[in-house]
């Protein structure tokens, strides 16, 4: 009870400080980390909870993405109504490609999502699609202002509306993990044939649990698109796939929390380590990614949680 | 044969794998409240015979019937559902679970919500976990784990682990419950205890037991039944006391007296 009036808190915090103090450009960073936390968040539910790899998150990404683009920009949808539509979008593609999923395990699932997520900057600037894309040139769309007279910048009001979207997120990720659904998902993921024989339908929990993350990556690359109010083909290239699976390596495959440190790390670290050293940021990055994985080898949210977990029972014992 | 039907029927069931033939031809009752102990050397077929009526082999001929209902084609998945709760030989936990996660895994049959209802949290998901944590802390007690529910199932124990896989194999809220080597790898003291146990999960939650183990003692002392198989074939079925003096039996676990007879006989 208390942890949750403890996380009310920090969420309310979150909200506005950044709001009212940061600069425009910092207040999209923030965005930015908020989108990659639910894109984390619906990579961390697949791989974290129910042990199917994928390397090809970027895809359902970039689908997501040029959805709420094809919406905004072709049919003058509003910006918060292709939130919904992504999602349904997005959850299709993911239970399909949930399905051969099914007869495929381990690293043979990694490599047949990362040749999805190889594919689809070509498939994005594809001549049979380009009239909706924008093919190479992609789409530029209109980043929305405030509604109801408020005063508040653009970059303000979209962190609003992210945090908003992020915060609903958060907590169907939250109750559907700790809930029926959740222990089959990691059921599934530490012991199949004991699941099934306890009643778990596999096929059925896998696909839709892929549908669910393809859902929350797809959702994050439409709050992206909206954001960064641009979408081409080579913003999605396999580096992101690699990036999102950085993130949740980073903050803990199997947290909910953690997705949210994965964020600021692959938000923040390449800016970090162009600082350092601007002719080699991609070692610096390696470094730290190493030195990050060295500390905390299960990740900053079981880091955390360990770290948490010492001072409650402290207290309490 | 017998006045009531029998929870469980096997009928001449066989089982290949390859060219080598796991079961050829068994068949055995498991009665109503009933403790059948499958006994049999390495290699006779016990844990086979198991898997087949779980579903994880699917059997070449023959007939498994429980409650009155052929199981030759019911998915694996819906096995729990209709009443086999079972456990597996060498602990099949999910490790990084905790025990109480582990053991409600259990109670997923016995529930409906889905990925909406979960997400949004609605009442009827919590009724669910309201009753499903009620049985889950008779079980706790039951099975005396209260001290380790939070911990995760692979950080405990080996016999403790094979305590939580009793209790989330009782969660499923079995007919049946199909023990595979329950005491394998138990101390003398626990086997003890796992007997008294048995004896009385069957006697509160009234459900039948068929056991597969290697303790002799142990399955001649809990069970109503005993069928001894070897080479994949039946050699004796009844009580406990006719099986153990059954030649076949003390043939087949005490090797033949062949090399003393021919001895005998040249003398």
């Amino acid at each position: 009870m208390r942890n949750s009036w403890l996380v009310a808190a920090f969420v309310a915090f979150a909200t506005i400080y950044p709001t009212a103090v940061f600069s425009d450009y910092h207040l999209f960073q923030a965005t930015m980390v908020l989108v990659y936390g639910v894109a984390i968040l619906g990579m961390a539910i697949l791989v974290g909870f129910n042990g199917q790899i994928s390397l090809g998150h970027g895809a359902f990404y970039a689908i997501g993405a040029y959805t709420t683009a094809i919406l905004m920009a072709s049919w003058n949808v509003p910006y918060w109504v292709t939130i919904p539509i992504s999602a349904v979008v997005c959850a299709g593609f993911g239970f399909l490609i949930g399905l051969p999923a099914l007869r495929l395990a381990g690293h043979y699932l990694a490599l047949t999502t990362f040749a999805l997520a190889v594919a689809i900057p070509q498939i994005l600037k594809h001549r049979w699609f380009e009239d909706w894309t924008g093919g190479v040139q992609g789409l530029v769309i209109d980043k929305p202002d405030a509604p109801f007279g408020l005063k508040l910048s653009s970059d303000q009001w979209l962190y609003l509306f992210t945090m908003f979207v992020a915060v609903l997120m958060y907590l169907f990720a939250w109750n559907l993990t700790r809930g029926r659904i959740g222990r089959a998902m990691r059921a599934i993921r530490d012991q199949a044939t004991a699941a099934e024989a306890m009643g778990i339908n596999l096929a059925m929990v896998k696909t839709r649990t892929f549908a669910v993350s393809a859902m929350y990556t797809g959702v994050a690359g439409s709050l992206g698109a909206i954001a960064v109010a641009f979408v081409a083909p080579d913003s999605f290239s396999v580096f992101l796939s690699i990036t999102l699976f950085v993130g949740l390596c980073a903050g803990g495959a199997a947290s909910i929390g953690g997705t949210l440190v994965g964020a600021v790390f692959i938000e923040f670290v390449p800016n970090l380590a162009d600082k350092v050293s601007k002719a080699a940021p991609g070692a610096v990055y390696g470094v730290i990614l190493i030195a990050m994985l060295f500390l905390m080898p299960v990740g900053a949210g079981g880091f955390l949680a360990g770290i948490w977990r010492k001072i409650v029972g402290q207290r309490a014992g | 044969m017998s006045q009531t039907q029998p929870l469980l029927r096997v009928t001449g069931v066989k089982m290949r794998f390859g060219g080598v033939v796991a079961l050829g031809g068994v068949s055995f009752d498991v009665g109503q409240r009933q403790i059948c102990g499958l006994i049999g050397p390495n290699g006779s077929g016990k844990t086979t015979m198991f898997n087949c009526i779980s579903g994880i082999y699917r059997h070449v001929e023959g007939d498994i019937v429980f409650e009155g209902r052929s199981l030759n084609n019911v998915p694996r998945h819906d096995m729990a559902g209709i009443g086999l709760g079972r456990t597996f030989q060498n602990v099949a936990l999910f490790r990084y679970m905790s025990v109480r996660d582990n053991i409600l895994v259990g109670a997923h049959n016995t529930a409906k919500s889905g990925y909406i209802a979960n997400a949004l949290r609605l009442p009827s998901v919590r009724r669910e976990q309201d009753a499903a944590e009620k049985r889950l802390y008779e079980l706790l007690d039951m099975l005396d784990l209260r001290q380790v529910e939070n911990t995760p199932a692979g950080a405990i124990p080996f016999g403790w682990q094979k305590r939580v896989e009793m209790a989330r194999a009782l969660m499923t809220n079995p007919k049946l419950l199909m023990l595979d080597e329950p005491a394998a790898g138990l101390n003398h003291s626990e086997v003890d205890e796992l007997a008294g146990l048995m004896t009385r999960i069957r006697d509160e939650l009234s459900l039948s037991i068929l056991l597969v183990e290697h303790h002799m003692s142990l399955v001649m002392r809990v069970s109503d039944k005993v069928v001894a198989l070897e080479f994949g074939l039946k050699i004796a079925d009844g009580t406990p006391e006719e099986v153990r003096n059954e030649p076949e039996v003390i043939r087949a676990y005490l090797g033949e007296p062949e090399e003393e007879s021919a001895h005998a006989g040249v003398a």
